[in-house]
């Protein structure tokens, strides 16, 4: 080091500059490097494990007594448990697109008009139930729709004349229960994304169609609802995976995974009480996988129906 | 702006500082305090009661070894979401705590496989004589005991004797199930409230009923074979779907004996009486302080006169992990909770549960006065002493997780709720349990 002259150091430092500088501002390496997190965390916390699930749905998982089983998991899905869960939850996924596409789109319209009085007040008390975890939102519920003749809902009823219900207790009434907390809490969230898509609509158009003398039914059918689409096809995906992937607003109304004859029982239940509660993980990876393949099946076939692979005319 | 800014950083900043010097100062504190140095053992637990209890073993333990003391951190968590992250934390290796408390029905699934619970022979074998031991074999496999239990759990009935009154009727007199039957008839014609609450969604209610039928059988036969659809099991049904259909008996509101719904009706006094463990008395006393003075417990009226009265029921079974790291000091301290006369004497005091040890039930302490004798009168022991011959056993293994799932889900709800066939129900549900 010593020996060194300061000129040979000069020399030296502009090129290491350099050297470091090409690795920085590599056109080749920079888009990789800012993808990075993405990737690095898609392969630990999403490829891992749905690889593994799909190793471990051949398997029979004890501690300390892995041993590979072939399709006896998923013979044994064969059972009328598991066809009440995917009812169930094929169900409720359809219920709740049947409430929560057109009636947060109606909202939205309504809330992103001129006319429309204390706008802003209805879209914060909208959302509020979106903030709400969704651990307290099921505990009320469960009081609220409780079957003694105290419990709210059944107050209300039995003012206007009807008997009292077992809420949770019934097989059409839990799933109205369930629908309800599901349109309670979900509604704010689409309606934010669809009052962003109505706000990315130009004004132009309605002022010539104005011009041209088209009606509000006209303007809402022909430009609205149209220019919408690509919100409501993403809306509407989402909301499918949410539908059949929900598990925790049933396990809070019926305190705990066991609702009476398994009217609340949803997919992700059946793989939590075979997977967790009877500690049968391969099981559990096997509903898994089902699941998984369902959803996909429904929401391929979904883009399909609204032609999302066909090509931009 | 800048400026305000700058105050703004610094004051967070000193504030991280002082929250983390705090911490800090704690773990010294607790480390060095007491002059010799704690081991700390964590426990899980899924009741309030329990964990209380194991604190003041803990403190005992401390005084009676002061060359080994403990720091036992015990934390209750939800029934369902302790099992479960128990579960997960012995199959992952990970994050278990040392000690456990698994309710019975779900302790077959802890031995599935390679247990990953220590055996506690050790403990146990040197004082296997003075404790009931088909209490031990609910938690063993291949001849090693992995869970300790509380207590023996015999099923009696707790009568509300303010509405028997009221009635007129005298609870000595209800011998046998047919005997309570009338006198239900009775309490509800003549009071209007129902005489009991049978469960819809647990399983207290019928599977006492069924055990205490004479033989080993009960929702299984004694060598493991499915028996829902027996007589010893149909029968209880049908009579229970019977008194509701009467009026007698309601479903249980909230559908167990432990949700608030059914501990509102009863301490308001909505319904007469409620057959349970011996351990509910914890319940009645912390859940249902109105019926104070109110309550009488009687051994549960037979199917004929001179059949069982009883059956033991229920359970925790507490376990040593494997992943514990002072797995001897765990056992030791588990033994001394709940092998030990002492400690028995304490479960006894504290909890109300009727002990595992049988030496200690004619000990002079379980005659002292505590908040069960002042809540349910001097003489509770001697129900117990009463039919201390006539406690049945139930069968468990690990088809039980399957069966009372199947129970708690879909026979009681449509046999007591939807009011169906119970013959056709038993078969069906057989049928799908034996696949």
């Amino acid at each position: 080091m010593a020996n060194h002259s300061p000129e040979a150091a000069k020399t030296v430092e502009p090129l290491k500059v350099a050297k470091k500088s090409s690795i920085l501002y590599s056109q080749k390496v920079a888009p990789y490097f800012f993808v990075l997190p993405f990737i690095l965390s898609f392969l630990i916390f999403f490829a891992y494990p749905v690889l593994s699930a799909i190793n471990m749905s051949f398997q029979e998982v004890l501690p300390g007594q892995v041993k590979y089983i072939g399709l006896s998991n998923y013979r044994g899905l064969w059972n009328p448990t598991f066809l009440k869960a995917i009812t169930n939850s094929s169900k409720y996924t359809l219920f709740s697109l049947l409430i929560l596409i057109p009636i947060p789109l109606l909202l939205a319209v309504f809330l992103n008009s001129k006319m429309m009085v204390a706008k802003n007040f209805f879209r914060s008390t909208l959302f509020i139930p979106a903030l709400t975890s969704v651990v307290v939102a099921g505990t009320i519920f469960r009081l609220t729709f409780g079957e003694l003749e105290g419990s709210l809902m059944n107050t209300i009823i039995t003012s206007f004349g009807f008997e009292k219900q077992r809420w949770l207790g019934k097989e059409h009434l839990a799933m109205f229960t369930l629908v309800t907390l599901a349109a309670w809490r979900w509604i704010g969230i689409n309606l934010l994304y669809f009052m962003a898509g109505l706000q990315n609509i130009p004004k132009e158009l309605y002022e010539s169609a104005e011009i041209d003398g088209a009606s509000k039914w006209h303007k809402f059918s022909w430009i609205t609802i149209p220019l919408l689409k690509p919100i409501t096809i993403y809306v509407f995906t989402i909301s499918i995976y949410g539908g059949y992937s929900m598990f925790t607003e049933s396990y809070m109304l019926w305190n705990g995974n066991r609702s009476p004859n398994d009217i609340g029982l949803t997919i992700v239940g059946y793989l939590y009480r075979n997977g967790l509660e009877q500690n049968n993980l391969g099981l559990g990876s096997a509903v898994g996988i089902a699941l998984l393949v369902l959803t996909f099946i429904i929401t391929i076939g979904q883009l399909k129906l609204f032609g999302m692979f066909k090509k931009e005319e | 702006m800048k400026k305000q800014l700058l105050v703004m950083l610094s004051l967070l900043v000193m504030l991280t500082m002082a929250l983390s010097a705090c911490s800090s100062d704690n773990k010294t504190e607790k480390d060095g305090g007491s002059g010799s140095k704690k081991t700390k053992l964590e426990l899980w637990t899924f009741n309030e009661l329990h964990q209380t209890f194991y604190e003041d073993m803990a403190k005992r333990w401390n005084t009676a070894n002061p060359d080994k003391q403990i720091e036992l951190v015990a934390n209750t968590f939800p029934y369902d979401d302790m099992h479960n992250k128990l579960l997960v934390a012995l199959q992952s290796g990970k994050g278990a705590p040392d000690l456990a408390d698994i309710e019975l029905n779900k302790f077959p699934n802890f031995l599935k496989g390679d247990p990953q619970l220590l055996p506690l022979n050790d403990v146990i074998d040197p004082e296997i004589n003075n404790l009931v031991k088909s209490r031990l074999d609910i938690y063993a496999k291949d001849g090693n005991y992995y869970g300790i239990d509380f207590h023996v759990g015999a099923a009696v009935i707790y009568y509300n004797k303010e509405i028997l009154d009221k009635a007129g009727v005298n609870a000595d007199d209800i011998k046998t199930w047919a005997d309570f039957e009338t006198a239900g008839k009775k309490v509800h014609e003549k009071t209007g409230v129902p005489m009991t609450t049978i469960e819809s969604a647990d399983l207290w209610s019928l599977w006492p009923q069924v055990a205490q039928a004479p033989g080993n059988d009960d929702l299984q036969t004694a060598d493991g074979k499915i028996n829902i659809t027996s007589p010893i099991v149909a029968n209880p049904l049908k009579w229970q779907q019977g008194l509701i259909k009467q009026g007698i008996a309601i479903a249980t509101p909230g559908g167990n004996h432990h949700s608030e719904e059914y501990y509102g009706l009863m301490n308001s006094g909505g319904s007469a009486s409620v057959w349970m463990p011996m351990w509910y008395m914890g319940r009645f006393t912390d859940y249902m302080p109105d019926l104070k003075g109110k309550i009488i417990i009687k051994p549960m009226p037979a199917w004929k006169v001179g059949d069982p009265r009883s059956a033991g029921m229920g359970g925790t079974g507490t376990a040593v992990t494997k992943t514990s790291k002072n797995p001897d000091l765990a056992k030791a301290f588990l033994a001394f909770a709940k092998i030990s006369k002492e400690g028995n004497i304490a479960i006894w005091k504290q909890l109300g549960f009727d002990p595992l040890r049988s030496d200690v039930w004619t000990d002079p302490a379980l005659k002292e006065s505590n908040k069960f004798t002042e809540y349910f009168g001097e003489n509770i022991f001697d129900v117990l002493t009463e039919v201390k011959s006539e406690i049945e056993g139930v069968i468990i293994n690990e088809n039980t997780p399957n069966i009372s799932d199947s129970f708690r889900t879909s026979i009681l709800v449509r046999t007591l709720l939807d009011n169906e066939d119970v013959d056709k129900v038993l078969k069906e549900a057989a049928a799908q349990l034996s696949k």
